[in-house]
């Protein structure tokens, strides 16, 4: 009996956490659709100041991504240093599928094309998420197949080659062997709106647009949550603590490290299409290592492996980097008459944190009972045995 | 254990996925062989001038990959921090030598202030590079591998932000000391900068040969590299000596920042992140850990890429990250030891 007993209160935690999230994604849709259009003046730009619906929503998309990274990162214990090539590869292939891009082919399949742009491809919002997540899970493979046996920090490596090669790909992508694939710098702008069974959400309906991302990181949580409760992601923990004792308990090593690549890959790809939807386009110059390094923050600060954690994490980190620093800055400089760019301060900012992170709080701030059991563990063959006084030279 | 070992191995040569990997190496270095051979064919005045181009750059990636190498060595930490640390020696020397000692044409005196400065950023280098060890990569030392790995990437993020704060956001133009006149050699442009960096790369490199192989100092990295248990029982203080290491590779990271605002006349805040990244790949290329291999693979990778952007038939510079990234991985596929280090698989 004694057993069930911290099941029960992780049940019951992950439940509050859920009726948390559902509650704050409620409170800001119906604000925004119902209230704020009535409210007056003062409190209109106080909440589009400092919590403005656009992100928002945006805040949803880093969510799923960092929720994506956590798979990789946080339950197997790879190192992806350029997990924005899974936000662009999701992010294009709404903008192939979802766009009168392709004007040589006209292909409609339950889209929702816009007048007098019925040329193209037009897909279902639901296939193109479901799209979406099968490409990149294969490029997962593609990408973490032929290095999964490496050394890890070599895995990490790769992985930050691919972060930078697939957005050069698309900038450069106006032109490969004469034909036009991406657009080039430019993008891929005037998708479909999106048809949820004969109910159109606008191409300015926020609210709308912010609680359909918000369904989607929803799910992301709940799968999160499932896989790590089930068979694989027990296998992940196992292989992050260790992985030679993995193996000899029949962890077959190779597959489930590749699944973890393919499914964290599956939460770039469903975030990419989702944040393609919410501004109505893809654009390259947008995918940068910076952004990779952002995530990677988010999984560090909330805590590896643990979901609310990384959650909180992805909130405070893309809110501060959207509106946090820009609105404190002006605060700060408002009330004591100073004149400091705060948003310059930004790579500072994620340095210290990784740093100061890695230093002192490893496990991250809501940290996951296992991981900081792993984290703060020394090597004791390495160090221990060999103390100070044996350094025979010194004496 | 050498009974497994071995069958380990000789089950890899049977299997049909050895062959397929075998015969694609095969074909990607024909095809590049094909490439190079019809440039060469085609005009092979420019393919002679792009070749001097690449060598040197392939010098100051070579300065940059020892930085790396020499670290991944001794404590088998892939620096992030590197490339932003030869960023931050760059801005340096232009803060110093332009900026406050006014050095910005060619003169016997600012030679010689050139030379005082080259020396004045290594040390500065040393110093910043020894500082990071210091207060953060010594405390993490018996910590889980990712750890320090992600506190060498803030790491960078930090330097990139005094860059940032230093010089601005815009790249900015430095007046070399360096003359930009030029001379024919069979029809080869050589420009006097070139000269000046094979005169000032190959004896530091040679230097920093000699001290890692000969000197005692050398011998104890060496040893530190191998077995830090060991080498500590032996009387060697470990913590000196990775300081010692670090402060080499910072060294030589200055001395890279310097050259490269003096040969190419700009620096900017972001030059780090892409010069460590190919760097790097020279390092691994070379076989990360061996001296050698990075002086080697800084030149290959120079060299490549110099062919990438300037042969008329080729793919062009758009592609040029996309070149050196698509080796980096090849790499990782083929030959992770690089071509003069050990397989680097992982034991499981």
């Amino acid at each position: 009996m004694s057993n069930t007993a911290p099941a029960h209160t992780a049940v019951s935690s992950n439940r509050k956490w859920a009726l948390g999230f559902t509650g704050v994604v409620a409170f800001f849709f119906i604000l925004n659709k119902f209230i704020l259009p009535e409210a007056p003046r003062g409190i209109q730009t106080f909440f589009n100041n400092w919590f403005s619906l656009t992100s928002m929503a945006e805040i949803m998309i880093w969510i799923l991504m960092a929720l994506g990274l956590n798979i990789i990162v946080g339950y197997a214990g790879l190192l992806d240093l350029g997990y924005v090539a899974f936000w662009a590869l999701g992010g294009y292939v709404a903008g192939w599928l979802m766009s009168p891009f392709f004007s040589g082919i006209s292909l409609n399949f339950f889209g929702n094309p816009r007048e007098g742009f019925e040329f193209g491809i037009h897909f279902h919002v639901f296939l193109v998420l479901i799209l979406g997540g099968v490409f990149t899970a294969i490029w997962g493979i593609i990408i973490g197949g032929p290095t999964l046996r490496l050394k890890s920090d070599y895995l990490a490596l790769v992985t930050l080659g691919f972060g930078e090669i697939i957005p050069q790909f698309m900038i450069n992508g106006a032109d490969i062997a004469g034909y036009n694939v991406t657009n080039g710098s430019q993008g891929i702008g005037g998708l479909d709106d999106v048809n949820l069974f004969g109910y159109v959400i606008g191409t300015f309906a926020l609210p709308e647009k912010f609680l359909m991302v918000s369904l989607m990181a929803g799910a992301m949580i709940f799968f999160s949550i499932r896989l790590r409760d089930g068979r694989l992601g027990r296998a992940w923990l196992a292989i992050r603590e260790d992985e030679l004792a993995a193996s000899m308990m029949g962890v077959p090593l190779w597959r489930t490290k590749f699944a973890s690549y393919a499914i964290g890959a599956v939460g770039g790809g469903i975030g990419g299409v989702g944040f393609a939807i919410l501004v109505g386009g893809v654009y390259a110059d947008r995918f940068n290592f910076v952004i990779s390094i952002i995530i990677l923050a988010m999984v560090v600060l909330g805590g590896m492996g643990n979901v609310w954690g990384v959650v909180v994490g992805a909130v405070v980190l893309a809110w501060i980097n959207s509106i946090g620093l820009i609105q404190v800055g002006n605060l700060v400089n408002n009330t004591f008459g100073t004149n400091i760019n705060f948003p310059s301060y930004q790579f500072l900012l994620f340095g210290l944190l990784l740093v100061l992170m890695m230093l002192f709080r490893r496990e991250g701030f809501i940290p996951e009972a296992r991981i900081r059991m792993v984290m703060n563990e020394e090597k004791l063959e390495d160090e221990e045995n060999v103390s100070d006084e044996t350094k025979i030279g010194h004496h | 254990m050498t009974s497994v070992a071995s069958g380990v191995a000789r089950k890899k040569k049977v299997t049909p996925s050895a062959i397929l990997i075998k015969a694609s190496m095969v074909f990607i270095i024909a095809v590049a062989v094909y490439w190079l051979g019809l440039n060469l064919t085609n005009d092979p005045l420019q393919f002679a001038q792009v070749t001097v181009n690449g060598l040197n750059n392939g010098l100051l990636y070579a300065l940059i990959a020892l930085g790396y190498t020499l670290v991944y060595g001794i404590i088998e930490l892939i620096n992030f921090a590197h490339g932003d640390l030869f960023m931050l020696g760059a801005v340096f020397s232009f803060a110093v030598l332009t900026e406050f000692l006014g050095a910005d044409s060619p003169s016997a005196t600012n030679y010689a202030l050139l030379l005082l400065v080259l020396l004045l950023t290594m040390l500065f280098g040393a110093l910043v590079n020894t500082s990071i060890e210091r207060l953060a990569y010594r405390r993490l030392r018996n910590a889980p591998k990712l750890a320090p790995l992600i506190t060498a990437v803030g790491m960078s993020f930090v330097l990139q932000w005094i860059g940032l704060k230093w010089i601005g956001s815009n790249p900015v133009n430095v007046n070399t000391v360096l003359p930009s006149t030029s001379f024919e050699l069979a029809g080869v442009v050589i420009n006097f900068k070139t000269l000046i960096i094979f005169a000032i790369t190959i004896p530091l490199l040679i230097v920093l040969a000699f001290i890692v192989n000969k000197t005692k100092r050398g011998r104890a990295m060496r040893a530190t590299a191998q077995d830090k248990d060991a080498s500590r029982l032996m009387g060697i203080d470990v913590n000196k000596t990775i300081t010692f290491t670090f402060a080499i590779a910072g060294a030589a990271a200055g001395a890279a920042g310097i050259m490269w605002a003096q040969t190419t006349g700009t620096v900017a805040y972001n030059l780090g992140f892409q010069l460590g990244l190919i760097a790097f790949t020279s390092a691994v290329l070379g076989g990360v850990g061996n001296l050698y291999g990075a002086v080697l693979g800084g030149i290959i990778i120079g060299l490549i890429q110099s062919y990438n952007d300037g042969l008329a038939i080729g793919p062009g510079q758009r592609w040029s990250q996309t070149m050196v990234f698509t080796i980096l991985i090849l790499l990782m596929v083929y030959r992770p030891g690089g071509l003069l280090g050990e397989t680097a698989q992982e034991k499981v």
